[in-house]
């Protein structure tokens, strides 16, 4: 079983509570993505998209004015909306955590959904962000609101003049969560975009995390590289795993990649390996310093260790069409399955979260996952993303997801990438996975 | 170590608040904690300090705000503490230590860059307050920690009760917490409300302070029990061979049913119980009948290509690496395998789970259980993976004052006892070359990685008996 599967029992509603333009739905997103990833099926739930959809044409701030009835009458209906979907997604599908994208800023919208989730049996843990630095409230109008539908047909001065008077509509009536007040909620509130925090009475163990993750995350630009090593001499023979060197073509590639991080220029750029030859002697290249993960090391094929696939297909023909069946989850006899992977490269995510430029060079089995994770892609897509070999993929955060850079180095190398095959042949009810 | 190759520079961790507030509590649990994880930490305390100066103490008149001859003798003692702690940093390549101090933060890290920077280049300081106004919390704390103070030897706890109070009564006069919003907000602190049911975190600078805030986080004071075992008698066991995935012997067996009733027996209110992936603890905690998680991350260390060899077997095969690890057991990694050093890295997040828990049984094996039980016992590096887990005992840890109640409960069945003294060093048996400990037999190990440097562990209080030359400090 895995540790988010055992740490979670009844269901957590997440609230999340701020001003517009406060980084609400950047946080809700990139927690939803984070907790996904770890295997705690997540959703988030944006109030502003309900009402979009419920009213088709956005026309001004004065949608928003407190004492717009028609308005108000819209927004109480789309919350209520949201939260019925909140309920079918963790009483009906076997979601664990939903994450309620709304401003929520009075006392008495976040007491509704308190007694919401008690009736349910959810955990309730607020988040609010609260931000008075008004570069970068404009910092955030500008990379995500321009470009929202509300704002299709304005220009961006008439797109920043109607949002600034949207956030006064707020305002009077904002209830901050209160150290007094609300001693008896669970919630963080983060201040200043994480210059500091104040965590209440965090319950559980999801919890617990999800305070972490939010303490670790930052808003920064910078890229991230991720490489896997340079073509090996197993590569050549078409075996996986094992601790190969590099081949000739591989030490090329290494010789280019170095060029390439000159040419780029970075800014302190923090470069990572995993403990295995390979990914070394590709570093080495580098001629920089760089840090060796053991958790960075590939997926641990088990008795199929330097084996080919033509091997494995010969020798465990079951275990063969086991894999292809469920690739995410199968597990090598004594070895790992991508499952375990994630679970070992989070401490991984967490620190490149942490960390500004970094340059990962790593393999393709953990490539996947660290990409999976930027790229939101699901457990069913990971192990089949493409990671070629002599390839960088730049990630770049930019609004509420991540631009995803591929440049080839020009050095040729085999493919290892193995397709998803069509399912041929049916297996009898006890042989399947 | 992984984590300290994430620290650069040297941290000062400051512990603030009144006392009875938790601050000597929370020191050393995390000089313990980040001691395990491998970076070198040491608490300085005041109150230390100044029992050695004031060789008696008489009364809480001592600390009265207005008594000018004892604030001498308490700022000086400050400055002599300071000292020690400046040579532990750059002499003994400490990496963080943590000191009580009850003068204003702002004032303390000025003192703290202009007397100690010099010869750094940079030092991080960090603030940890300790804030509690629950009367019921700070009566049982009084109770439970100063009644056996030094400074009480009558130990009549009305009068101890009663003095500690007016102590804490001469404190308030002077003592300002941290202010976030104005005058500390640029100092990086975490403020502790309540023994943990909020938390003000500030300007949090870099990965080490994280790691603390988030195991302050974690931590808590409710009374329960952990129990550490390992699984029933194995059948390699019985051959002598080591690793593998084998099931339970006979005797195993008996065990786990021993093991059962041992349980029902304790009457544990809300057990958890928690094995590896690995047949046989999985074997020990099915017969127990309730409900159980496994962790792979509580697998047996990994012995790579020694895997289900006999002892004999791997000195014969691999007379080198038998001897190397014989030399440095903590950090020698088996080829293809892990190192006692990864097996804490990778146990760690288990220890961030214990301490979130209440009562938990872990089953699990030998290895593993001596990194869980140094990191409650306070054992270092060294002595780690020589401690005796021997099969079929039950090590049932309570948190008490500063430290961890032991007790050890052989079930009554008989084992093969897999234990491994440290051996005598035959000079005649070492390899040439010393160095080569950490590298791994069939991997490259580059000149430039930061893996150099050797980083000694170092003890908290309460591990080594006191040192006249002051740099080593009583129990309290």
């Amino acid at each position: 079983a895995s540790l988010s599967v055992c740490m979670t029992n009844c269901p957590t509603l997440i609230v999340m509570v701020g001003l517009p333009a406060r980084g609400k739905t950047y946080i809700s997103k990139k927690l939803t993505r984070y907790l996904n990833w770890i295997g705690v099926p997540t959703k988030e739930f944006n109030v502003g998209q309900y009402r979009r959809d419920l009213v088709k044409k956005y026309k001004s701030f004065e949608f928003f004015l407190p004492d717009n009835e028609e308005g108000l009458k819209i927004r109480r209906q789309c919350a209520l909306t949201a939260l019925n979907d909140v309920r079918q997604y963790l009483s009906e599908e076997n979601g664990h955590v939903a994450v309620f994208d709304a401003t929520n800023t009075t006392r008495e919208r976040r007491e509704t959904i308190y007694k919401f989730g008690e009736e349910n049996g959810y955990k309730t843990f607020f988040v609010e962000s609260v931000c008075v630095d008004p570069e970068v409230i404009a910092a955030n109008i500008v990379q995500v609101k321009l470009g929202s539908p509300d704002y299709v047909d304005c220009s961006n001065d008439e797109a920043t003049e109607d949002f600034m008077k949207r956030i006064e509509c707020y305002k009077n009536s904002y209830e901050t969560l209160d150290e007094t007040l609300d001693k008896d909620l669970s919630y963080i509130k983060i201040m200043d975009v994480g210059r500091s925090y104040l965590v209440n009475r965090v319950m559980d163990h999801i919890q617990s995390r999800i305070v972490y993750y939010l303490m670790n995350i930052h808003v920064t630009p910078r890229s991230i590289y991720l490489c896997r090593h340079g073509e090996s001499e197993l590569n050549l023979k078409g075996r996986i795993g094992g601790d190969p060197g590099l081949s000739v073509r591989g030490k090329e590639f290494a010789k280019s990649l170095a060029q390439f991080i000159n040419e780029q220029n970075i800014k302190d750029l923090k470069v990572w390996t995993s403990q295995m030859k390979r990914t070394i002697q590709t570093a080495e290249a580098l001629g920089v310093p760089y840090e060796q993960w053991k958790v960075l090391n590939e997926i641990d094929a088990g008795v199929c260790e330097e084996m080919t696939y033509e091997e494995i297909q010969e020798n465990y023909p079951l275990e063969f069409a086991l894999r292809d069946q469920d690739k995410y989850r199968y597990r090598y006899p004594k070895g790992e399955s991508y499952e375990d992977l994630v679970q070992r490269l989070e401490p991984v995510i967490m620190e490149l979260e942490r960390q500004e430029n970094v340059l990962v060079i790593c393999h393709q089995a953990v490539m996947r996952c660290l990409l999976a994770y930027f790229l939101d892609k699901p457990a069913e897509q990971l192990p089949y993303l493409k990671c070629p070999l002599h390839t960088v993929l730049k990630l770049t955060p930019v609004a509420y997801g991540c631009k995803v850079e591929s440049i080839f180095l020009n050095v040729e190398a085999v493919n290892t990438h193995r397709d998803k095959p069509e399912v041929r042949i049916s297996f009898p009810s006890e042989n399947s996975v | 170590a992984w984590a300290s190759y994430m620290t650069n520079s040297p941290t000062l961790i400051v512990m603030i608040g009144l006392p009875a507030r938790g601050k000597t509590y929370m020191s050393k649990k995390l000089t313990r904690y980040l001691n395990w994880i491998g970076v070198p930490t040491k608490v300085f305390n005041l109150g230390v300090y100044r029992r050695e100066a004031v060789k008696s103490y008489k009364s809480y008149d001592f600390f009265r705000h207005d008594n000018k001859e004892a604030m001498e003798i308490r700022k000086r003692c400050a400055l002599v503490a300071l000292e020690d702690v400046k040579a532990y940093l750059m002499e003994e390549c400490g990496q963080i230590a943590v000191r009580h101090f009850w003068i204003k933060p702002m004032v303390v890290s000025h003192l703290i860059s202009s007397k100690l920077s010099r010869g750094f280049g940079t030092l991080t300081v960090f603030f940890v307050e300790s804030v509690c106004d629950d009367p019921e919390v700070i009566a049982a704390n009084i109770l439970e920690v100063k009644v056996s103070s030094p400074d009480y030897p009558e130990r009549n706890r009305e009068n101890v009760m009663d003095d500690f109070l007016k102590r804490i009564e001469c404190y308030k006069v002077t003592y300002q917490p941290l202010d976030p919003d104005e005058y500390d907000r640029d100092l990086s602190f975490i403020k502790v409300i309540n023994v943990g049911q909020r938390f003000l975190v500030n300007r949090v600078q870099d990965y080490i302070q994280s790691k603390i805030v988030y195991y302050l986080m974690n931590i808590h004071v409710q009374p329960r029990t952990i129990y550490l075992c390992r699984h029933g008698e194995s059948e390699y066991n019985l051959v002598g061979k080591i690793g593998g995935d084998s099931g339970l012997s006979p005797r195993g067996k008996q065990f786990a049913q021993a093991l059962k009733k041992f349980i029902e027996e304790q009457e544990i209110v809300d057990l958890k119980v928690w094995t590896s992936q690995l047949k046989r603890t999985i074997q020990t905690a099915e017969s127990l009948g309730v409900t159980y998680e496994q962790w792979k991350i509580l697998n047996e260390i990994d012995a790579g290509v020694c895997e289900e060899m006999t002892y004999a077997e791997i000195e014969a095969k691999y007379p080198d690496e038998f001897a190397l690890r014989d030399q440095e057991k903590y950090l020698y990694r088996y080829p293809g395998g892990e190192s006692y050093q990864d097996l804490v890295q990778r146990l760690e997040p288990v220890i961030m789970e214990l301490e979130r828990q209440g009562n938990v049984l872990v089953i699990s094996h030998q290895a593993v259980m001596r990194c869980l039980l140094a990191y409650f016992l306070d054992k270092s590096a060294d002595e780690l993976p020589y401690l005796r887990c021997p099969l079929h005992t039950i090590f049932k840890l309570t948190p008490v004052a500063y430290g961890c109640k032991v007790e050890t409960i052989t079930l009554n069945v008989e084992a093969v006892n897999t234990h491994r003294d440290k051996p005598s060093l035959n000079s005649n048996n070492l390899p040439k070359s010393q160095t080569p400990v950490r590298m791994r037999r069939n991997s490259f190990t580059p000149l430039a990685s930061a893996d150099t440097i050797k980083r000694p562990r170092n003890y908290s209080v309460g591990s080594k008996p006191l040192n006249l030359l002051g740099s080593f400090l009583f129990p309290e």
